[in-house]
């Protein structure tokens, strides 16, 4: 067991389709210097570095050595971490790890990109396995648009059910001013949307953003110091279990299952439904934002679209999701899962603003990486 | 340093320059994929014989399409090998309509297609491939498939033209 670790500041850039205005080292500096800011901290406190981005969306490798300056990571250790889609929340994890080891007091991670400099779907697609899986599927939307079309044959649920989900999380993006999307939409919105991949739509899908993220995490001597309310960490976890697209079980996530499972029980929590107050989750599209909720244990596999339809994660439910506006409303890959841990953390700081759920003491956050594999992070007020 | 302004829809630098973007021109990047003992005889069967030959985990049992050399869950090796198909069923599908860049070529992919997974029979995973139906309303998961060769085959995946849904 690790020693005890709280994050103490967090900052994000103003995400967009794209950022013109900023390079790349310079979106990662404007996330950084929030981080500090909002930490009350400078760059000489912090000990240690942890980066991540996917090198092939914008074909300039090595952000640990191109962007030091940005990094603040001018002597001193830095490390690169690349895992798809979890990216994100993985550097958050090497932060937490690092800071749990007792090697380093205050480690910085930070997760960015900039998508508008390649094409997207071209570089997720690469991914697959070139010799007998990259012709047939498109990115990221062939899968999860698959795997919907799969559990809706199983457990009845339909189109319409993602469209609630996409019009809940478009709509909690008018509260937040990073959000790269920010519209008012209804469910009719999302499903006249023109058709991407059957069954997703336009409006249930996520866009591809430039943006940054910075999470500062301490040791618990450090954070109980530096932050009066810190949101410490009560669980990381991280599942994979990929080796072919067509070896997955898809009619419900098994990654997403080990992993929140593995979670809670280090985080002692037993109904998740009634025992967390916010989630941010990483649903790359409205699709995940039913079949997934299954995985985390909220319900039965099949259930999800009964709680959807009852309002159960709307921001007057019972578990508000995605106060931001989630990843359908931002999406820097590098960076997403990331965003995911920032909002979660500011949730429980009280920092949330115009999407803060009043009071959340415990906040679930998680990474999702295609195809298909899942990080948790659990994020609490209380020391663990 | 002006950190907490919203930046996001500036053309132009303070002092007046249009902000740039500078274009990586028209770059070739070859790579050649090796696909080892199990790909090669997976492959290879399907141009000479016109068949799937998949390998069975001694552990678990688990019939894997396509075939490799170490279970997954079990981490042991394979060499059991058992011939699958060439029909089966409908795991899943998407029709793609949206136009992006096909990373093995760079040209801009054709849509509408349609991407199924295939469970084909024998086997326990699922083989992902094309179907010749473009209509997701004349598709349902659970429906047969069969795979039709084709004329020229090379020993790619697309020796197998598509799979067709069976009268």
């Amino acid at each position: 067991m690790g020693n005890r670790v709280g994050i103490i500041g967090v900052g994000q850039t103003h995400h967009a389709a794209k950022r013109l205005d900023a390079s790349g080292v310079e979106l990662i500096a404007e996330a950084v210097t929030r981080a500090l800011d909002d930490a009350e901290l400078t760059i000489d406190d912090i000990d240690a570095i942890v980066v991540g981005n996917m090198d092939h969306f914008e074909n300039i490798n090595y952000v640990d050595t191109w962007a030091v300056d940005g990094l603040g990571a001018f002597m001193k250790p830095v490390f690169k971490v690349t895992t798809g889609g979890t990216t994100g929340t993985t550097v958050g994890a090497c932060g937490y790890y690092q800071a749990a080891s007792g090697l380093f007091d205050i480690v910085l991670a930070v997760g960015w990109e900039k998508n508008s400099e390649s094409d997207t779907q071209a570089a997720i697609a690469t991914c697959a396995n070139p010799i007998l899986e990259r012709d047939s599927f498109a990115g990221a939307i062939g899968p999860l648009a698959t795997e919907y079309s799969m559990y809706m044959k199983a457990f009845g649920a339909t189109e319409e059910d993602a469209a609630i989900v996409a019009a809940r999380d478009r709509n909690n993006a008018l509260n937040n001013p990073y959000a790269h999307s920010r519209q008012q939409v209804t469910v009719e919105d999302v499903m006249k949307s023109p058709m991407l991949s059957y069954p997703i739509k336009f409006l249930d899908m996520c866009p591809r953003s430039d943006g940054a993220c910075a999470v500062i995490f301490a040791n618990e001597k450090a954070a109980r110091k530096l932050c009066p309310e810190p949101a410490w960490v009560h669980a990381s976890v991280v599942r994979h279990d990929y080796t072919h697209f067509g070896d997955l079980e898809w009619k419900f996530m098994p990654t997403l299952e080990r992993a929140s499972a593995a979670a809670y029980k280090l985080a002692g929590i037993t109904k998740p439904l009634e025992e967390f107050d916010v989630a941010e989750l990483y649903l790359p599209a409205s699709t995940c934002g039913v079949k997934w909720m299954d995985s985390l244990w909220f319900c039965e596999h099949g259930e999800a679209p009964d709680l959807i339809r009852k309002g159960t994660f709307e921001m007057d439910g019972q578990l508000p999701i995605n106060p931001s506006g989630g990843v359908i409303s931002t999406n820097p890959i590098g960076a997403t899962a990331l965003i995911r841990v920032a909002e979660g953390a500011w949730q429980i700081m009280g920092k949330s603003g115009d999407r803060q759920v009043e009071g959340a003491s415990l906040a679930l956050c998680t990474g999702f990486g295609g195809c298909s594999w899942s990080d948790v992070m659990i994020l609490g007020a209380d020391l663990p | 340093m002006g950190m907490y302004t919203d930046k996001r829809k500036r053309t132009h630098t303070p002092e007046g320059y249009e902000l740039l973007t500078h274009s990586s021109g028209d770059i070739q990047y070859d790579f050649g994929w090796h696909c080892g003992p199990y790909w090669s005889k997976f492959l290879g069967e399907m141009r000479d014989n016109k068949r799937f030959m998949a390998v069975k985990c001694p552990e678990c049992g688990t019939v894997y399409v396509p075939p490799r050399q170490c279970c997954g869950k079990c981490f042991v090796d394979m060499n059991e090998w058992v011939e699958v198909g060439p029909e089966g069923s409908l795991e899943g599908f998407t029709v793609v309509r949206f136009p992006y860049i096909d990373p093995n070529n760079g040209q801009m992919k054709k849509v509408p297609y349609t991407a199924i997974w295939v469970t084909l029979d024998g086997s326990d995973t699922r083989y992902l491939h094309f179907c010749n139906e473009p209509d997701e309303m004349k598709l349902d998961v659970g429906m047969r498939l069969r795979a039709v060769w084709a004329e020229k085959r090379i020993g790619t995946v697309h020796d197998v033209e598509y799979f067709e849904v069976m009268k």
